[in-house]
């Protein structure tokens, strides 16, 4: 006689109510990742502009005479223009196979098939992008705020500057939400990650290069709007309360913004189905 | 029947111009009920529509009393899906996969975890639960899609050709455990297959498809016909006029190879003796008698109309 039971149990303890799958999705997601040596490098390699704010801040609080190192709002700005590259490489890196390896698979039959909606498997995987993204852009920003006030011992700069704050929380959401977006879209078009990663530098680039060809030609950057990573960059300047770089109106890069975030919303309600329909 | 577990009225499914499902109406009953059909019958789509995955173009399906349409979260909390293909979460090893899956279904990670372990010994991946679900032989992962469909305790099962692409030891293994889950653990199912033993090996009722549409369903040994004998039979004399005799007496023939055929005895009228004294009456000599079992092929040739 075995000394455990291996047939087969029924279960009887509790069961968490429907809705919070996207934490289960994201937890595991979160957790993959941070298993790969690669990935923490690359992490880390992205903190390096902060590490070096960080030692900027402290000198120019520390010895007057420094001066020329003191931080202003616009600080914070080219903080997080310097964080668009590596905004860009984590987003191939994480997310180009945040739905195509399912895809590849099958893995929506099994997330779906259990009690989750679609809704909430997307959010889940929006997550996991959505935490690293904001871990090089929104957390180093704000952090490096209070250390400013930390070496600082004084809230002056603060006081000064107060829209500093939600400039950080706009600026850094509208890099984030796009980066996150278009990419899991992308990743939902295909079963090949390394096809999305792909496509994804493609269209920056591509997007870049026709901005540049045009403005070139026209001698205008009036068609900025063209350009993805423009169009961030003129709504966070306005954000950070600075005069836009592009002579495209901010409205309209937002615009385009938005309408990129509600395409990519649409390409991921058509495609993250139990079941691919082709008729 | 039993209390339907699964009822489909008037489903119809539409894929372009192609009609899935033509107004089907069907009742599942509970314990192990085949859904049998050949390649393209709707078998899937029936399961697919079920698990609110395709959104049927008209009727009503319930699932454990529950609407499909109302209700698609708090049925899947309670049943289990097996696909038909390979389906995995990428980048996980076995436990990790179904522990995943378990806490996907609302388990606790904690209690998700003993599950985990406790199914994959269950299916027979008990030493292989370390390893990667990618490096898995195809008999392994069909193994391993059971193990994730049943780590949150389903009542009720949907199992998609699970015995496809399995050797004939691994085959006879998992028919083995959808028999014990459907007959001694309590867990409804339902066993989507295109092969009929597997259907008749695990199940006590089936619904027969065809192009769509439901060809028969009800308890197999129903199915199967009246009681009775059946024998095989070959005889030398006027064949026509023995037939006639055996009609006569009320028992059904119905020709297969060549000179052999079947002969259906009432049990009225006893055993293979009624065969023998019809012989011995109308002067024909009987060559090959051979008592014969009445199969769920010949139900589905019955019900698909097949001779």
């Amino acid at each position: 006689m075995p000394i455990h039971d291996q047939s087969y149990r029924h279960y009887g303890g509790g069961r968490a109510a429907p809705g919070h799958s996207w934490l289960v999705i994201a937890r595991a997601g979160i957790r993959t990742l941070i298993r790969k040596r690669v990935f923490i490098g690359l992490m880390l390699f992205a903190l390096a502009p902060f590490m070096v704010r960080v030692v900027q801040f402290w000198i120019s609080s520390q010895y007057p005479q420094a001066s020329a190192l003191a931080p202003s709002a616009e600080t914070f700005r080219q903080f997080l223009e310097q964080q668009d590259f590596f905004v860009f490489v984590i987003t191939v890196y994480v997310g180009a196979g945040l739905i195509a390896n399912d895809r590849r698979a099958n893995a929506l039959q099994i997330y779906l098939s259990k009690p989750l909606m679609r809704t909430e498997y997307i959010f889940g995987k929006l997550a996991i992008l959505f935490t690293f993204l904001c871990l090089v852009t929104l957390v180093p920003a704000l952090l490096l705020l209070l250390l400013k006030v930390a070496f600082d011992g004084n809230v002056t700069f603060l006081k000064n500057n107060l829209f500093i704050i939600p400039a950080i929380v706009v600026g850094s959401l509208v890099q984030v939400l796009l980066a996150s977006f278009t990419m899991l879209a992308l990743s939902s078009l295909s079963k090949s990650a390394r096809y999305v990663g792909i496509l994804y530098v493609g269209i920056t680039f591509f997007t870049t290069a026709m901005f540049g060809v045009l403005y070139a030609i026209t001698g205008s950057s009036r068609v900025s709007w063209i350009a993805i990573s423009a169009n961030v960059t003129q709504v966070v300047d306005v954000v950070f309360r600075l005069k836009p770089r592009y002579a495209t109106p901010w409205q309209v890069s937002l615009l385009v913004i938005i309408a990129l975030i509600v395409l990519s919303i649409s390409i991921l309600e058509r495609r993250v189905r139990g079941v691919e329909v082709v008729t | 029947m039993d209390t339907a577990v699964v009822a489909l009225d008037g489903v119809t499914v539409i894929y372009g111009k192609n009609q899935a499902l033509k107004n089907v109406t069907a009742r599942f009953a509970k314990g192990a009920v085949g859904l049998l059909g050949p390649n393209g019958a709707g078998k899937s789509t029936m399961l697919k529509a079920l698990l609110g995955f395709i959104k049927p173009d008209q009727g009503r399906m319930t699932v454990l009393d529950m609407d499909v349409a109302e209700a698609p979260l708090a049925i899947r909390a309670r049943i289990g899906y097996m696909p038909e293909t390979d389906a995995h979460i990428p980048g996980m090893n076995a436990v990790t996969f179904v522990a995943y899956c378990g806490q996907l279904a609302g388990l606790p990670a904690v209690d998700a975890m003993q599950r985990a372990h406790e199914v994959l010994y269950y299916v027979g991946l008990g030493e292989a639960r370390y390893r990667n679900v990618e490096t898995y032989s195809t008999g392994m992962k069909q193994r391993i899609k059971l193990a994730q469909a049943l780590v949150h305790d389903p009542d009720l099962l949907f199992l998609d050709e699970p015995t496809n692409g399995m050797d004939p030891k691994g085959r006879d293994e998992m028919l083995e455990l959808v028999r014990d889950l459907g007959h001694n653990k309590g867990v409804s199912l339902i066993l989507s297959s295109h092969l009929l033993p597997d259907v008749e090996y695990t199940c006590d009722h089936v619904v027969v498809m065809d192009k769509g549409q439901i060809a028969t369903q009800g308890p197999i040994k129903e199915l199967k016909g009246p009681t009775g004998r059946i024998y095989e039979l070959r005889i030398k004399g006027d064949l026509p006029r023995f037939l006639e005799a055996l009609a006569t007496l009320g028992m059904g023939t119905q020709a297969t190879d060549e000179d052999v055929m079947r002969v259906f005895v009432p049990d009225a009228l006893g055993d293979q003796h009624a065969i023998f004294r019809a012989a011995a009456q109308f002067g024909a000599q009987i060559r090959h008698l051979r008592p014969s079992m009445p199969t769920l092929e010949d139900v589905f040739a019955k019900a698909v109309g097949e001779d």
